[in-house]
């Protein structure tokens, strides 16, 4: 490939004790494009998406974002070492997360909670840093809660926030963790809006969900994981059409059970 | 019991308030930082800040406050009465804050840490602006309660030379041959500062609900 993908994941094996949650995955999540990470529950991608955010450490297997080793790299002689702190901090920077539980910081307001970086990190000052954030709070439809505490928002306002705390630090590449697993399903489509038009801005996105509606709809990239391997990826027309691998046969069959077969 | 007298007893008052509060606000930092240092993953510092803790809540505050007293200037260093009983107060105090906190900290979510990481903070500023306020916040009523012992701990003091409440109590006690009423009247202030100090732990742990689901 001539393009550096915005990650590329090689040989990642992950293991909690004697468990194995990933055996040995190869992955390029391409440029200005939705990825999304398929698969039943324990299947390993949100350990997965976890590794690439350096939240749990791979066992063994590089991670490669925009082209620069993550956390661990290879020596000359091609042995797997860790790298300094620093390169650790300069290439995770490049990585915005959002998570399923929202994890905003409860203290602050939600303006404060999408400040806070760019203050302690970044070293803007108050003021600045307040407009900053407040035109990403804006973005995502919020700027009029602006001076509400977590706890005073919705689970889907929450996780605008939360979407808008990782933008105002300008990742090259988000990552979302089921981002609407715990949103009431009326909650989950002011969610998935704004991560639709994050995805039209042209922003490299990698998505853990179980919304396939939605994968079918805006990833360009379909990546199907089943017990630690990944065992499909393509456009989403390849992998959702016939004929199909039947593991997902059997997987989609659980989501047209519950109605969605008009979404495919 | 006249009023000049009970005005000395609120004067001396003024005394336990001071120590208190600067004992207190000192032995919170000390507090954060031994800590930190509990919770730290480097043994050394990690088994040092235990010794701390098991010490200086292990042993009386008023042997901790003879030590300081009488101990310190025998290699060399002259503490007036007024450092050696901030001194002693406030380590004290440090030593039950930072168990306190401890609790506290084990307690803020793992995922807000994590969202710290993904933002970049250092482990410094993750410490100072998101787990320490957070730990504060769970644990605002066991603090207020302990501000409250060693408001009334505070009368050990005494044994360095401060004339605090208590002490004042005692002299006008043995003075004026009226210790009942004396000792009702400081009783009485004590209570007094005690329910004031409450009224601002519970203002406190309203403000922080609001921040708090």
């Amino acid at each position: 490939m001539s393009i550096v993908s915005a990650i590329r994941v090689s040989g990642v094996v992950k293991r909690f004790g004697s468990t194995a949650v990933l055996t040995g995955i190869d992955l390029d999540v391409p440029r200005g494009a939705v990825t999304c990470l398929l698969g039943p529950s324990g299947s390993g991608k949100s350990t997965l998406l976890r590794c690439i955010a350096f939240l749990e450490e791979a066992t063994d297997g590089i991670i490669e974002i925009d082209g620069e080793p993550l956390g661990f790299g290879l020596d000359p002689d091609g042995v797997r070492m860790r790298l300094p702190d620093a390169s650790l901090r300069k290439v995770r920077s490049k990585i915005g997360m959002v998570f399923q539980q929202f994890n905003l910081w409860p203290h602050m307001t939600a303006l404060g909670n999408v400040a806070e970086a760019l203050v302690t990190v970044r070293g803007l000052g108050r003021v600045e840093a307040s407009e900053k954030a407040m035109a990403q709070l804006e973005k995502v439809g919020l700027a009029q809660r602006a001076t509400h505490y977590p706890s005073e928002l919705s689970g889907g306002q929450q996780q605008r926030v939360a979407i808008a705390r990782a933008l105002a630090l300008e990742p090259k590449i988000m990552l979302f963790d089921e981002p609407t697993s715990s949103l009431d399903p009326e909650l989950t489509g002011e969610v998935l809006n704004v991560m639709r038009s994050l995805a039209e801005t042209g922003m490299t996105m990698l998505v853990v969900t179980h919304e396939i509606g939605f994968a079918a709809s805006v990833a360009s990239k379909i990546v199907f994981l089943d017990h630690g391997k990944l065992l499909v990826e393509g456009a989403p027309a390849e992998v959702f059409g016939k004929p199909r691998h039947p593991r997902i046969d059997q997987f989609l069959d659980t989501y047209l059970d519950r109605g969605a077969a008009g979404l495919l | 019991m006249s009023w000049e007298l009970f005005w000395l007893l609120v004067e001396a008052s003024g005394l336990t308030i001071l120590y208190s509060a600067v004992s207190i606000v000192v032995g919170f930092f000390v507090s954060a930082a031994v800590c930190a240092g509990v919770l730290s993953s480097n043994r050394p510092i990690s088994a040092a800040a235990r010794l701390f803790v098991s010490f200086f809540r292990g042993t009386p505050l008023l042997i901790q406050l003879l030590l300081i007293y009488y101990l310190l200037p025998q290699i060399g260093l002259n503490v007036p009465s007024a450092v050696a009983a901030v001194l002693g107060l406030s380590l004290c105090t440090a030593a039950y804050q930072a168990e306190i906190l401890r609790g506290g900290f084990q307690s803020v979510p793992r995922g807000l840490i994590e969202a710290a990481d993904m933002c970049g903070l250092s482990a410094f500023a993750t410490f100072r602006r998101i787990r320490l306020p957070i730990a504060v916040r769970l644990t605002l009523p066991a603090l207020t309660s302990e501000a409250i012992m060693i408001l009334k701990s505070s009368s050990l003091i005494s044994v360095v030379g401060v004339v605090e409440l208590t002490t004042m109590a005692k002299d006008l006690a043995s003075s004026t041959y009226q210790p009942l009423p004396i000792f009702a009247a400081a009783g009485f202030v004590y209570l007094v500062i005690n329910l004031v100090v409450a009224g601002f732990g519970q203002l406190a742990e309203r403000a922080a609900r609001r921040g708090h689901a």
